[in-house]
């Protein structure tokens, strides 16, 4: 009876249960509503962009894997949320060829260049929009109005454009509430951002899907609750006494939190666990400084939106946050930095 | 009674106490064979007195103290010494060791000594008969509790915290032993208080073992200047550290030990045992042990004789036919068994059996993520993830140096929690005993 192998393995014998490729899966799930809408609201060319970028990133990963000669890491699921965070960032009628571009280099310059998951110093969706936006500056600020009459019928041209061919916009560019701000200085209300009438990046229009997303992952602690938390808090409390100051130039904290892509950026992008610190405490330092940044840009950058720059920046900084802001350990003095 | 106090941080894994901490403590047969290795402590090795063929009766010294940081070894059953030899540890490694075939129809008297009186004995006396008596920490450490004990000079201990935590998941022998050896817990913490001099003697329970808490105030003899405290369950509380944290409310300096806040910490079944053997003047021969798990038939606790062999225990409760791991404490920071010819030592306070449809099958490592859970789970707020980062890349030194590595009790925490299942506990074992080796080298070279 008792002649069988043991299996030997080193302590804890058990865990907690949880596992990376879970929470990635969960991630996507969370992200799901928000696609929908954005189908709803955008029709097939929401669709087709976002398909094409899940598409690209997943594939791109597969190939590069093989490339190194490496088991292929697609089955983590990490590929995934990236295609469809990129998806979600660009302008619903952006260019298939260039959306697949934006993939190649999210995964290729954004993540395995720097080592794969896990070794990411930025938020590798945010490094092939960043990458689409040099270079493609046009159709990167070139919007459709939300829920067009024909929007499961007809696929604007531009997003068929073939490769290497500057697209011909057939749809009228609706400008977003924060080019309306900041070109024109008319102010959206509030109501029409938080349910998403409005025009913009794909998934970035419905403030309530993407909280409601956010909140199934901080149920599920899948997500630091406190990185939109201090995003959010800061970018209204910083807005807002500038709006006190001076009103006429100023829009309103409410404006400045539900427009562009702020919720997007601060629930599912700036809570990159690779690219974001550690520590309660850094991470709170993390988030107002995104906040900050956020605002600085759009209420005196040149650009409309500041998000994706103020998360990449917060990224850059993030492992320097982790050096210098370090829990005291236990029975010490006090922390020690380096 | 009841307090909220407890350390920050820490986890809490399922508790599957359920299974046995109603079965009350039932005496184990005597195998046909006993294995008794020297090395069952930390310290020396025990000494071997005896030679093959000498009979010896039960509660005789078998082996005396190696040292001062070293116990004896008594005799768990009354037989005949077959052989001295090499005998397979927990650890894998074969060290000396005793082998004695009981005599077959022998009633078992245990052998009385010289008794050590709590009143008229002196703090020295004391804490020798606890050496002699061959008392280790019974709660898995298995250090030497009469060097524990010494107050160094200089230092004074204010308070005597008898540690009834057991935050193990899956153990309850500790919690029996509350429920059932009151008398001589209390006739332990006399002769304790009589040895540390201390003020003032707090009883850590967990709030899982509420009647074992009650049960022990409703017999705290009169005039014994004891307080019991309930704290929430969390893992690790039943370490030192996090146990004076919880309820003195101090953190022991790092390298210092409880002393240097006032304190000595002693396991309850230890101290059990040092008033169940001290008014007898008898030397420690068996223990209470739990055998539990899903591949267990006979769950329960059993006090078992020290040097019964593991496969004659495993054959005695039943287990199912595709057992697969077995786990000599409990499942955080117990050791995986390789070799059922192993016997029950000082140290074993459990032993947990898995099935193989129980156990995690060894699951995917992905790389870490950063997700910070490690962060939040380790109870002395080291950085797990950095920490497990720097070993991959062979960074003893800084770990040791700027992110405080020595400082990891090994709890195992981080990784219980840890969801790319990275064995980081194990990565931190490993870079310790490489710094420790790195720091000896130093010092013969200097």
């Amino acid at each position: 009876m008792l002649n069988r192998t043991l299996h030997i393995s080193t302590s804890p014998h058990i865990t907690d249960g949880t596992s990376t490729d879970a929470i990635m899966r969960n991630v996507v799930w969370a992200m799901l509503p928000v696609a929908a809408f954005a189908v709803y609201s955008f029709g097939l060319n929401a669709l087709f962009v976002m398909t094409t970028a899940v598409v690209s990133c997943v594939l791109t990963e597969h190939v590069l894997c093989r490339l190194s000669r490496k088991e292929s890491t697609v089955s983590d699921w990490s590929a995934v949320i990236t295609g469809l965070l990129l998806g979600l960032t660009l302008p619903p009628i952006f260019p298939l060829w260039m959306t697949f571009c934006g993939g190649v280099i999210a995964i290729g310059l954004g993540k395995f260049m720097f080592g794969g998951l896990g070794y990411n110093v930025f938020n590798p969706a945010l490094v092939g929009r960043a990458v689409l936006q040099a270079a493609f500056p046009v159709a990167i600020t070139t919007w459709l109005p939300s829920f067009a009459i024909d929007r499961f019928q007809h696929v604007s041209s531009s997003v068929l454009a073939l490769p290497f061919m500057e697209p011909t916009v057939d749809a009228i560019s609706g400008a977003t509430p924060l080019s309306a701000f900041k070109f024109d200085h008319v102010i959206t209300p509030t109501y029409d951002l938080a349910f998403g009438l409005v025009s913009g990046s794909t998934g970035e229009t419905s403030a309530i899907f993407i909280l409601l997303g956010g909140l199934y992952l901080v149920v599920r602690k899948m997500m630091n609750w406190r990185i939109p938390v201090a995003i959010l808090l800061t970018v209204y409390v910083f807005s807002g006494v500038l709006h006190l100051v001076d009103s006429t130039i100023y829009p309103s904290p409410l404006f400045m939190l539900f427009s562009g892509g702020l919720m997007l950026g601060a629930i599912f992008m700036a809570t990159d666990m690779v690219a974001s610190p550690l520590t309660p405490m850094g991470v709170v330092v993390y988030g107002v400084l995104i906040g900050v940044l956020v605002v600085v840009i759009r209420l005196w950058g040149g650009l409309p939106e500041g998000v994706m720059y103020a998360i990449l920046l917060a990224n850059a900084v993030s492992p320097h946050i982790d050096n210098l802001i370090r829990p005291r350990v236990y029975g010490t003095a006090k922390s020690r930095g380096t | 009674m009841l307090t909220n106090n407890t350390f920050k941080h820490g986890v809490h894994p399922p508790e599957h106490k359920d299974e046995t901490n109603k079965s009350p403590i039932r005496q184990f047969p005597f195998a046909p064979l006993f294995i008794l290795p020297v090395e069952m402590h930390i310290g020396a090795p025990a000494e071997i007195l005896v030679r093959q063929g000498q009979e010896v009766s039960r509660g005789q010294v078998l082996a005396k103290a190696g040292g001062y940081v070293s116990v004896p070894i008594h005799a768990p059953v009354s037989g005949t010494i077959r052989s001295l030899g090499n005998v397979h540890t927990i650890s894998g490694k074969m060290v000396q060791g005793i082998y004695i075939e009981p005599f077959p129809s022998s009633t078992q008297e245990v052998m009385e000594g010289t008794p050590v009186d709590v009143e008229s004995a002196n703090p020295e006396q004391i804490l020798q008969a606890i050496q002699d008596a061959g008392i280790v920490g019974l709660g898995g450490a298995a250090f030497p509790t009469h060097v524990k004990l010494k107050v160094p000079d200089g230092k004074h201990c204010d308070t005597l915290l008898i540690n009834g935590i057991e935050c193990e998941p899956f153990l309850t022998t500790d919690h029996r032993v509350m429920l059932e050896q009151a008398d001589d817990i209390f006739m332990g913490i006399r002769y304790l208080i009589k040895v540390t001099s201390a003020k003032r003697v707090i009883i850590g329970i967990e709030a899982n073992k509420q009647d074992a808490a009650k049960h022990l105030a409703w017999h705290i003899p009169r005039g014994l200047p004891v307080e019991i405290k309930v704290v929430p369950v969390k893992y690790p509380q039943g370490s030192e550290k996090m146990l004076i944290t919880s309820l003195l409310g101090h953190e022991v300096p790092s390298g210092g030990l409880p002393i240097d806040v006032g304190a000595v910490v002693v396991n309850v079944a230890t101290t059990a045992e040092i008033g169940r053997l001290l008014p007898h003047g008898r030397g420690i021969q068996e223990r209470v042990v739990t055998i539990t798990g899903p591949a267990v038939k006979k769950k329960g606790n059993y006090l078992i004789p020290i040097g019964t062999p593991l496969r004659f225990v495993l054959e005695e409760v039943g287990v199912t036919d595709n057992i697969s791991e077995v786990y000599m404490g409990g499942p955080m920071m117990g050791v995986a068994v390789s070799n059922l010819d192993i016997s029950i030592v000082k140290g074993t306070s459990g032993i947990v059996v898995f099935g193989e449809e129980h156990v995690t099958k060894s699951e995917k490592i992905f790389p870490c993520i950063k997700c910070g859970a490690c962060v939040d789970a380790c109870p002395i707020f080291l950085n797990p993830s950095k920490l497990g980062i720097l070993a991959k890349f062979e960074a003893y030194d800084k770990m040791a140096e700027s992110y405080n590595l020595m400082d990891c009790f090994e709890c195992g925490s981080c990784t219980y929690v840890c969801p790319s299942h990275i064995p980081l506990v194990q990565y931190f074992r490993l870079s310790k005993s490489i710094v420790r080796k790195r720091k000896t080298k130093e010092v013969t070279n200097a």
